[in-house]
Formats: C-alpha cells, sequence, structure tokens
C-alpha cells in the first residue's frame, strides 16, 4: 500500500539514471540543487547549537551556584531528549507552524543535555587546591568563576559542544517533517536513488566532520596550556 | 480578525487545543481514510505498534547477538580498544535517516534491509559498553577465577558477563530507544511502523500524523522507563550493596567525547 504513496521522481536520461543508479555525470550535472539545502542544513545546525549552547551554560552558571537546581534541569533536560525528533517536529507544528521556527526550537532542546551536564561536571571537577589558591591571592566569587574555573573546565565544556554538534547536524536531517528543508529534504523526496542519497547523505557526514573538526582546533586554541602535557 | 485582538488569540488556542483533540479522536477510534477507501486509527494502531515493536526488537536482537559477544571477547584479552571505544562517536555522526536511507537505495525497500540498518544503529553502544564494561571488572575478582582454574570461557561467562551485565544493559536500554525512535521512518521503506500515519499522510490526514506523533512519544517514554526499572533489577544485588557514588553524581555522569560509556 504504501509503494503508492511514496512518489519516486521520474528522471529522463540514460538507462544509469533510470535504473536509480550511482551516477557520477549525474551527479555532475544536478550538484546545484543541493547547494540550497546544504546551506540550510548548516544554519540550522549553527543556529541551534549556539542558541542551545547560551541557554544550557548559563542555565549550568545559574546550577552551579544554586546547587537544588542540578536534578529537575538535568531530569527535564533528558526528557526533553527522550522524545522523539520526528515526533516533536510534528507536536509542535499547530503551536508554532511550518519554518524554522519549529524546527529550531526542537533543535535547541536536544542540545541542552549535552552542554548542561558537560559544563555542570566541568565545573565540579576544578581541583579544590586550585579554587584555595584562587580565593587566596583575593579574587572575588566572579573572577574565580571566569578566570579559574571555567578556564579548568573547558575540555568538558567542548566535549559537550562536539557531541551537541555533530547530533544536531543527525537531526537536522530530519527538520523537513517541520518544513525547514535541510538535507533530509532530497533524500526523502527520492530515497530510492543511489545518487542522490550518495550525494545528501555524503554532504551531511562531511558537515558533521569539518564542524567536529572546527571545534576541535578552537578547543586547541582556547586551552594552550593542555598542549605542553601530551 | 484584526492581529492583536483579544479574540484571535483565543481563537488560536482553540484551534490549537481541537487539533490534539482531533489527534487523540484518531488514536481511540476507527475512521475512513481520506480517499475513503480503509478504516485507519484506533484498533488500527495495534497493528502498526505490534510491528513497531516487532521490527525494533529483531534489529537490536541482531545487534546485541554481534556485540555482546565481540565487546566480551575483546574485552577479555584487552584488544581493539580504539575500534570499540571510537564505534560510539563514529554512529553518533551518521545521521539516522542517512544510515536507513543507504540500506533502500542501495539494498532496496522491505523487512530486511530496514532491519540491518537498524541493527548497525544499535550496534556501536551495545559494543561499546559491553567493552567497557568488561574491562572496568576488578582484577582481583579474574584473578581469583583464575586461581580457581576457571579456563578463559568460563571466566568470560561465569565472571565478566555477570559482572558487566549492569553496563552492557545500559547499552541495550540507548540502543533500543534510538531503535524505537527511528523505526518512525521505517515506512520510507515501505515496512509498516507507527510511523506510517506520519508518512503517508495522505492517507491518513493531519490528524493521523499528529496522533501518530503522540503515539511514537508516549511509547518512547514508556519504554525508556521501563527499560531503566528493568536495568535495576538485572543488577546483581552484590553490585547493589557496593557504595555507590552520591545521588547528584549519579545524575551527572560527564559525556566524554571519547565516551567511555552510557550511563
Amino acid at each position: 500500500m504504501l509503494l503508492a504513496q511514496i512518489q519516486f521522481e521520474q528522471r529522463k536520461g540514460d538507462t544509469c539514471e533510470s535504473e536509480n543508479g550511482f551516477c557520477p555525470s549525474w551527479i555532475g550535472d544536478n550538484f546545484e540543487r543541493y547547494v540550497d539545502p546544504f546551506w540550510q542544513h548548516v544554519f540550522l545546525t549553527v543556529t541551534a547549537v549556539v542558541l542551545g549552547f547560551v541557554i544550557a551554560f548559563a542555565l549550568a552558571l545559574l546550577a552551579h551556584r544554586k546547587r537544588w537546581l542540578i536534578p529537575p534541569i538535568s531530569v527535564t533536560s533528558q526528557v526533553l531528549y527522550g522524545i522523539p525528533s520526528v515526533a516533536l517536529f510534528l507536536l509542535l507544528l499547530p503551536a508554532t507552524g511550518r519554518g524554522n521556527t519549529t524546527a529550531l526550537i526542537a533543535l535547541v532542546s536536544y542540545t541542552l543535555v549535552f552542554v548542561f551536564v558537560n559544563v555542570s561536571t566541568g565545573l565540579d571537577g576544578v581541583p579544590e587546591d586550585s579554587i584555595d589558591a584562587a580565593r587566596g591571592m583575593g579574587l572575588t566569587e566572579n573572577q574565580l568563576l571566569w578566570r579559574v574555573e571555567v578556564p579548568l573546565a573547558l575540555p568538558e565544556i567542548f566535549a559537550g559542544l562536539r557531541i551537541a554538534t555533530t547530533t544536531t547536524v543527525g537531526l537536522a536531517a530530519l527538520a523537513f517533517f517541520a518544513g525547514a528543508g535541510g538535507l533530509g529534504e532530497p533524500i526523502y523526496r527520492d530515497i530510492g536513488f543511489k545518487s542522490n542519497v550518495a550525494v545528501a547523505g555524503g554532504l551531511c557526514v562531511l558537515l558533521a566532520a569539518v564542524l567536529d573538526l572546527a571545534i576541535l582546533h578552537a578547543q586547541r586554541m582556547l586551552t594552550p596550556w593542555r598542549r605542553a602535557t601530551p | 480578525m484584526a492581529e492583536g485582538h483579544p479574540l484571535s488569540a483565543t481563537l488560536q488556542l482553540a484551534s490549537f487545543v481541537g487539533e490534539f483533540a482531533d489527534a487523540l479522536d484518531f488514536l481511540f477510534h476507527e475512521r475512513e481514510s481520506v480517499s475513503g477507501q480503509t478504516e485507519i486509527g484506533g484498533s488500527e494502531l495495534f497493528h502498526l505498534t505490534g510491528n513497531h515493536l516487532a521490527l525494533s526488537a529483531a534489529s537490536v536482537g541482531l545487534a546485541a547477538l554481534i556485540a555482546v559477544p565481540l565487546g566480551l571477547v575483546l574485552g577479555h584479552y584487552g584488544k581493539g580498544e580504539f575500534a570499540a571505544i571510537n564505534a560510539s562517536n563514529v554512529g553518533r555522526a551518521i545521521p539516522t535517516l542517512v544510515l536507513l536511507a543507504v540500506f533502500v537505495a542501495y539494498l532496496g525497500i522491505g523487512f530486511v534491509p530496514i532491519m540491518l540498518s537498524l541493527a548497525l544503529l544499535a550496534l556501536p553502544p551495545i559494543l561499546t559498553n559491553t567493552y567497557v564494561g568488561t574491562r572496568q571488572v576488578e582484577r582481583d575478582s579474574v584473578d581469583a577465577a583464575r586461581g580457581m582454574g576457571m579456563t578463559d570461557a568460563q571466566l568470560i561467562s561465569r565472571v565478566e558477563l555477570p559482572l558487566a551485565l549492569p553496563i552492557i544493559f545500559a547499552g541495550v536500554r540507548v540502543a533500543g530507544i534510538n531503535v524505537v525512535a527511528t523505526a518512525t521512518i521505517a515506512p520510507l521503506g515501505s515496512v509498516d511502523s507507527l510511523g506510517t500515519p506520519i508518512i503517508a499522510a495522505n492517507v491518513y490526514g493531519r490528524d493521523g500524523r499528529l496522533g501518530a506523533a503522540i503515539a511514537v512519544t508516549v511509547l518512547t517514554l514508556a519504554l525508556s522507563a521501563g527499560l531503566a526499572a528493568l536495568q535495576r533489577a538485572v543488577t546483581p544485588r552484590g553490585l547493589k550493596l557496593a557504595p555507590t557514588r552520591s545521588r547528584r553524581h549519579r545524575l551527572l555522569t560527564p559525556l566524554r567525547r571519547r565516551a567511555e560509556a552510557t550511563p
């Protein structure tokens, strides 16, 4: 019954294309149609990760001072993460309509758990001795946070950011359910065509790898003291 | 109605509530499909849920059948650490839709390709957790078992497997939740699941689409809670007696990039 529902795109051309094969010449001629979905995918991923990072980082700093906030925030973010992405996109539609807003609300809510948990554990893992030494030097609570605790927590924070980013690239591939496009849309439209799946899927994986390496590079730049000790 | 008029907000809320009410009605009562040929909704969802769970169970079962023995053997001999630990990281970088689409495009539609793609999705967390669980068994216990004359095979099955079981099960739980969530898009490969009303929206209509989204959410959250309870149940009593970390610490297990194991 389902086969009748999924409409396969009709392609005219040589046998490779009509047989849904992997055709380098088709890919060369049609690469342009993937450019816009690709940049939409980049937009969704980067915006969601930046917004999610800012929200979760602020929540983690707040919970660092007011410790009773940790269980409710971490449980809420874990439950949000537990909702299947396709379902969350659709559940939001009646409230926020089709488009970027719906997609971003869902994507941001999935990044929270990684960033919040890692920032919190990173801050908790700062050695007592470093904090004592900083207090002894006369640092105020704010100076202590920004000059000692946050820098020492950076490896954990970046680890959370990297997991959040690669996960978001994958979830943004389903954002077309919210009407927000992305690389998932061409895959969904013509899932039986090997060339189509190879290009769109390849771009997804490539995007995840490039963003991951970029964050890793940023981490190296921001934590020069860790380069000395292998 | 003018923008900002007090009535317009009320109407918007009413239509919002109405859409969810219609979706719930779809879940509990049969109705005719959009084109009017078949009965959809209500009891039909038992069939879809059954298929959804059967597909998920087959996929996770297959993954566990491969990953648990492999992880136990690798962990026992301490080989292949890099591959076993990084499997999860590589797995996370490949979007589920891409994984499924590659199997559909290159192997074709039907139960087997979809099951294989979901099994591949389930494999990394189970492998990583089995490996880590086996490695973290206390060396004293292993030495004592060796002193009693156990062979490698006995050591694996009678000492390492039981002691690693809670961590292995945590991997199976994470894999299972991922697979049940992803089985929603199985209809893309012509396999019926609770995602069918979502993918075949021209048969099921808006109510069916939203209703299925509600059903998938409830199923996943219930399964997640159920498996967490089961995990506590399969933990050997001896391990429960061991001094546990503080409650706060358990809520916040760090997610490292080179993820040790999923909590």
